[in-house]
């Protein structure tokens, strides 16, 4: 054989297993904490867990349902707070500005954002709402969750918005429809599939935030719907049960981690599936 | 397909096309000129598109033409740093007026682009949408204008069993078809064709340029082309540029037999562009 090419095959095999090893040292952890997660948290999954609120200590009776019901508040409000506005100052970067000198500014300091440490926005939401109103409250918690979409739907708005073609923009307007129509009936329509993964996977995002709930909403013992004061919520009940030297408590932690990877993994699967459907098209 | 072959003569003009009498003008441009930025990419052009009659723009790349075919309208207004100078009549209304209401004018303007264009939505609603913009009509009174822009589009054999399917199922002949009728249904008085053939096999040409043809006894219509076979094929009145100006404006069939420049005598011959 032809001694460049046979020494070429060599290198191929060598590197093809270094890729490949590599790949598997990644995901054997992410199997190890999946099936950890799945042993811990299915053993303790009963219906109780949702229909009960978190028990007292020492208690070995009850579930987590104040703490779903506060975390599906909160991140329903915080997601309802901070996807309109990512899809407005998205929608301002890729339509209106973006030819403006603003809009690379307002995108640098949006990707800063983007990947600050929610403990820092936890920690700002404290400052900015807890201490003036003089408590750890549910709305606190759900604005630090805001504070946290904002930049991830900015971001997907915007990406979205630009890939669709411009052509299809000067088709629209070349019919005599004004700006507002062009975007939203046909950029909008056009990326519509994008703008929801967006928003899903914001969802996700915040959907096992520990930090800024840790800062702002605090938890809650008790079963309340009350935006002014403090709200249970799984991420931080999770950390406090962990922490805990009850068994009871330690179950319970694992079976609301279990709850919230499912529900992270469902609106991660939601989202490719949305996302295969725009390539399909 | 014979007019299809590649030829480095002058093409021949479609039979039957002896130059129709002088039409009065719809667009008339008096020293005309435009700019991207500080490029000066179109000067002093002087012309009129006679109302319905078919008017062809040739040149090499970047002569212009499309550029000139944006102006008529503003479509170049979406884009900043681009401007034009000079005269620009729509029958008495100055289309570069900075107060033009853009959208009516749009509506009296229509345009087809290169690549087909469909909304993404149902072929029904992308006809339809147009006609909303302006007119508040029944379902039944829509179903006919639907019908009859589809007619007009040369599409309604082959959607009407489909209207609620996607504009974007369609084929590229079919979707450019789905654009010039949504382009039809807002009834403009001017159809600009932004080589609106370039993206399509030949059989879908064949139809679009038919098309074209009908289309021009109702409407104004100017068409930007590189396929000169089309131009001769199509357009009652040819107009060569060469690197921002008009160098020749005539009847097709004397751009095509007798042109008066030496560089329209190579440029249709194929010497150079």
């Amino acid at each position: 054989m032809n001694p460049i090419y046979s020494r070429r095959r060599r290198k191929d095999i060598v590197i093809r297993g270094l890729c490949i090893a590599a790949a598997a040292f990644g995901v054997t952890w992410l199997a190890l904490i999946l099936i950890t997660l799945l042993y811990n948290g299915l053993t303790g999954l009963n219906l109780q867990v949702f229909t009960e609120n978190t028990p007292p200590p020492g208690s070995t009776e009850g579930g987590l349902l104040n703490a779903i019901v506060g975390s599906l508040i909160m991140t329903v409000l915080g997601v309802g707070i901070g996807a309109p506005l990512g899809l407005f100052a998205g929608t301002y970067l890729a339509e209106y500005g973006r030819n403006d000198k603003l809009t690379s500014v307002i995108r640098f300091i949006n990707d800063i954002l983007l990947s600050a440490p929610s403990i820092i926005i936890g920690l700002f939401i404290y400052g900015a709402v807890v201490v003036p109103m003089r408590g750890f409250s549910a709305i606190a918690g759900s604005l630090a969750l805001a504070v946290i979409v904002i930049p991830v739907v900015v971001r997907t708005t915007e990406d979205m918005l630009l890939l669709v073609p411009n052509p299809l923009r000067e088709a629209a307007s070349a019919l005599g429809l004004p700006r507002s129509l062009v975007i939203k009936r046909i950029a909008y329509r056009a990326a519509r599939s994008g703008l929801i993964t967006g928003v899903l996977l914001a969802t996700a995002r915040v959907a096992g935030e520990t930090a800024p709930l840790l800062f702002t909403a605090l938890s809650n013992q008790f079963f309340s719907l009350s935006l002014n004061k403090t709200m249970a919520n799984l991420p931080v009940t999770i950390n406090n049960f962990v922490q805990s030297p009850y068994a009871y408590w330690k179950q319970l932690a694992w079976s609301g981690a279990l709850l919230i990877t499912l529900t992270v993994l469902a609106l991660n699967i939601g989202a490719r599936i949305l996302g295969a459907e725009r390539t399909a098209k | 397909m014979s007019e299809m072959s590649v030829s480095v003569s002058a093409p021949t003009v479609h039979p039957g096309s002896q130059p129709l009498p002088e039409a009065p003008a719809k667009v008339t441009a008096r020293n005309l000129n435009f700019y991207y930025g500080e490029h000066h990419a179109l000067k002093n052009i002087n012309l009129a598109l006679g109302t319905n009659r078919v008017t062809a723009f040739i040149g090499p790349s970047g002569c212009g033409k499309s550029t000139l075919l944006r102006i008529f309208n503003r479509m170049y207004d979406l884009y900043p740093g681009q401007r034009a100078e000079g005269q620009l009549l729509l029958d008495h209304t100055n289309i570069l007026d900075p107060k033009l209401d853009l959208n009516l004018l749009r509506a009296r303007v229509g345009m087809v682009f290169q690549k087909p264009t469909p909304f993404p939505m149902t072929i029904y609603e992308n006809i339809a949408f147009g006609i909303r913009l302006y007119e508040k009509i029944s379902k039944s009174e829509m179903d006919d204008r639907v019908e009859k822009a589809l007619r007009g589009g040369a599409l309604w054999n082959e959607v009407k069993d489909k209207l609620n399917a996607s504009g974007l199922s369609l084929s590229g002949g079919q979707q450019q078809r789905l654009c010039i009728a949504r382009t039809v249904a807002v009834r403009p008085e001017v159809i600009l064709f932004d080589e609106p053939c370039s993206a399509l096999d030949p059989i879908s040409t064949a139809k679009v340029e038919e098309l074209i043809q009908e289309l021009s006894e109702n409407y104004t219509i100017a068409i930007v082309t590189h396929n000169m076979q089309q131009a001769a094929r199509v357009s009652d009145k040819t107009a060569f540029m060469y690197l921002g100006e008009l160098i020749e404006f005539d009847d097709t069939s004397k751009i095509f037999t007798s042109p008066s420049d030496r560089r329209t005598q190579d440029y249709i011959t194929g010497r150079f562009g």
